[in-house]
């Protein structure tokens, strides 16, 4: 399984809303091996997030296949394929009638597990995205907005899914809560062996934790590669000026520091 | 301290259980059906914007019928349902009370639920229903566990609505013979009872309080999830309407409904038939303030078994005659009428007429030496007359105008008691007046002749419905009553109920009207 076999596997596909609106994707084709962390990069409006909403079904293709573990995404059943699957929405999503342990619990108890083992897995988990266990019993509109994230997360991997998708889950959060989160994440993403696809509009972020960058544009995915390679010889203008702007940042900012010694 | 208490207060209190608890299970009924309808209607029009805006701008319609008339417009509606469905398949029900009141309450809490209903469901944020569905629950998992909670305090907000709009409309049942807290409100503005209107108001106001803070408990121990407060909440709401509804069992189950229309006269007669069925060991009840028409059709189909009605209304409003043949006719053709025509047995006359009359004072008429309304017409242009918004549009005026040329100086419309004022202050010469409205003796007027009987006689006349003409108890009971009461002792006692220091309650004119035909019989 680990090597040869994807975890994802899209193949030309297409995406339009309505008959009169442009593509929201082209012909885009994509793979992911398992365990991979995957960053997809661009712009509001690029198609990254309908990318995303193929692989667990809450967006269907006009055009192309989808493959999630090596069967045909039409295939199975999207209420089962949407619990089998982790996803971090952008705006968190929590629900904000539930507490914190009943949303971090909602997939298991979908899934019909029992009580006590649904209590031990929220404490389980509550550890894993480092929050402290009396935020159990608290209401999400209580928490700050990186305690969230961190609930939002606890909530994906709950029912121990194999791929998790995350949809600018670090975007609500100041700077440094956010670096810390991810980092946080990096290392459960290794340690539980999960596939992420994590999309973004932030390069740094993509730089510092993929394993491998896609930069999409206007519904298309212009390039992709691991990201030394994309920062040292992007073939295309654009992905090489976006990857470029996190160098020319911090060579302005070196400038600066460098100016007042 | 039970000494002090006016008796009208105490009158109200006594009349309180009934009143309520029917107000009660009507609200409650109206709301619950207006909730089990309209939730589901809003809910489908969630997925279809132009069904949605359909149903909006019905209900939305419906709301701007006046409720009086949505009331109104039910019973003759019911009533031809009712006699569609008895002659097709032989199932008759009552159009009167209940059911006409329900639906038109019913139809009326539907805009806030569905408006409210809908506007919680959409405010919904769209990223929470997406998530919903992401962490893998089905849309109707979606509905139940996350989008209705969410949208529950808009939709509960409606309901609390809703229920204080029915409480307050459902005092507007009384004239289609719904007893409700209403009854306080019609009554009381018929005989000037002031306090009789207040108590109603203040009654179904509490009422209304009282029921929107419990939902309001309700809604709140249902957001915040706070099972023993949603228990003491609902079983105090549960208690509350229990306890409404008992109290107004205790008068069910009563042999007889006597009818009454809306005015004073008619509360008294219908407290006298009651009194003298009591008198007979004969149960009943009262379906009070019905509207004129709606009395004579409720009797006919056997909603009430016994009112008084006149003989110049049946000839005019319900037999649509505009001939005035001689008394002794007229009355042949309405006993026909009633018996062959509708199955109606007239028990019998009273003794007194209710009719339009042209009234003058006594010593301004016989200074004038005018004692007929022939008398009155040589000498009308130099006099004045007033009469009440009804009169001058009436057959009855025309006939006079016709038949004796009547053509005054000066023609006004006044209201009420004003018109009595009016004519003892000399600032009018001539009125319109009800024959045994009590004010004649008070105010020392006289009613004119009327020699050439342009007028309808407006015989008292007690009816009984068909099903009951059979009833040897109940005709027995009555009889007494028949040809016993002259205009004299009927003016006594509508005087009683007259405003001011002294009124009388209904109950309390009956029995001194009794107290009269008893002892000088």
């Amino acid at each position: 399984m680990q090597d040869g076999s994807f975890a994802i596997s899209i193949r030309n596909a297409s995406k339009t809303y309505s008959e009169r609106d442009a593509f929201a994707l082209r012909d885009v084709s994509l793979d992911v091996r398992n365990g991979e962390f995957l960053a997809v990069v661009g712009e509001s409006g690029s198609g990254k997030t309908t990318l995303l909403k193929l692989i667990n079904r809450l967006v269907e293709p006009t055009a192309g296949e989808i493959q999630v573990a090596g069967h045909d995404a039409k295939a199975i059943d999207p209420i089962h394929l949407r619990r089998s699957i982790g996803y971090v929405f952008q705006e968190v999503g929590l629900f904000p009638h539930l507490t914190i342990a009943e949303n971090i619990a909602i997939t298991p108890r979908l899934l019909g597990w029992d009580k006590p083992t649904i209590a031990e897995r929220v404490r389980e988990l509550l550890d894993l995205v480092r929050l402290p266990q009396d935020l159990a019993e608290r209401f999400p509109a209580t928490l700050s907005g990186g305690q969230r994230q961190r609930v939002g997360l606890a909530r994906a991997i709950a029912a121990r899914p194999e791929i998790v998708l995350m949809d600018e889950p670090f975007g609500a959060v100041d700077a440094i809560t956010r670096e810390g989160l991810a980092s946080d994440y990096r290392t459960l993403h290794d340690r539980l062996k999960l596939t992420t696809i994590l999309i973004t509009h932030d390069v740094v972020e993509a730089v510092l934790l993929a394993d491998r960058i896609a930069v999409m544009r206007e519904g298309v995915i212009l390039e992709q590669g691991a990201p030394q390679q994309l920062l040292i010889h992007a073939s295309h203008d654009y992905v090489r000026e976006l990857m470029a702007m996190p160098r020319q940042q911090a060579e302005r900012v070196g400038a600066l520091t460098a100016g007042a010694e | 301290m039970a000494a002090s208490l006016d008796p009208r207060i105490a009158d109200a209190l006594a009349l309180l259980p009934n009143y309520l608890g029917q107000h009660v299970i009507l609200s409650i009924s109206a709301v619950a059906l207006g909730i089990a309808l309209g939730l589901p209607l809003a809910m489908v029009s969630l997925s279809a914007p132009r069904w949605r805006f359909v149903l909006l701008s019905v209900v939305g319609l419906v709301q701007t019928i006046p409720s009086l008339a949505l009331l109104a417009l039910f019973y003759p509606l019911l009533l031809g349902l009712s006699l569609l469905t008895s002659a097709a398949f032989g199932v008759q029900f009552s159009a009167l009370g209940f059911l006409p009141s329900l639906i038109a309450l019913t139809l009326y809490s539907m805009l806030p639920i569905i408006r409210n209903t809908v506007t919680g469901m959409m405010g919904v944020d769209p990223a929470i229903k997406q998530a919903a569905l992401g962490v893998g629950m089905t849309p109707m998992q979606s509905l139940i566990q996350i989008e209705l909670p969410l949208a529950l305090p808009t939709i509960m907000a409606g309901i609390r609505t809703a229920a204080v709009w029915v409480i307050g409309t459902a005092t507007l049942s009384t004239p289609v013979g719904q007893t409700s807290l209403g009854n306080y409100i019609f009554t009381g503005l018929q005989t000037q009872n002031w306090i009789f209107v207040l108590f109603g108001c203040v009654a179904a106001a509490v009422l209304a309080l009282i029921v929107d803070s419990l939902l309001g408990a309700i809604e709140h121990a249902l957001t915040r999830r706070e099972r023993r407060k949603l228990a003491v909440s609902a079983a105090a709401f549960a208690i509350v309407i229990a306890a409404a509804s008992f109290s107004s069992f205790n008068g069910t189950g009563t042999q007889y409904v006597i009818g009454s229309k809306p005015f004073a006269e008619q509360y008294i007669l219908a407290a006298l038939l009651q009194q003298r069925l009591a008198e007979s060991h004969l149960t009943s009840e009262q379906r009070a303030g019905l509207g004129s028409s709606v009395a004579f059709d409720a009797l006919k189909g056997g909603d009430i078994d016994a009112y008084v009605d006149y003989s110049g209304t049946i000839w005019t409003n319900y037999m649509h005659r505009t001939d005035y043949p001689s008394r002794d006719a007229i009355l042949r053709e309405i006993t026909d009428w009633l018996r062959t025509q509708n199955g109606v047995k007239l028990l019998g006359e009273l003794g007194f007429e209710n009719a339009y009359a042209l009234a003058m004072r006594r010593d301004k008429a016989e200074a004038m030496g005018i004692k007929t309304i022939a008398d009155l017409a040589r000498q009308s242009a130099a006099l004045s007359i007033a009469g009440d918004v009804e009169f001058f549009s009436r057959p009855e005026w025309r006939a006079l105008e016709r038949d004796y040329g009547l053509s005054f100086r000066d023609q006004r419309v006044l209201q009420g008691t004003f018109i009595y004022r009016a004519v003892a202050d000399g600032e009018v010469d001539v009125i319109s007046a009800y024959s045994s409205d009590g004010e004649i003796a008070q105010y020392d007027l006289i009613t004119l002749e009327d020699p050439k009987q342009s007028l309808p006689p407006y015989d008292a006349m007690l009816l009984i419905s068909p099903k009951r003409a059979e009833d040897r108890a109940l005709s027995d009971a009555l009889s007494p009553l028949i040809g016993a009461i002259n205009i004299e002792r009927m003016r006594r006692a509508n005087m009683m109920l007259a405003a001011g220091p002294g009124q009388q309650s209904p109950d309390a004119a009956a029995r001194s009207l009794w107290n009269d035909i008893a002892h000088r019989p």
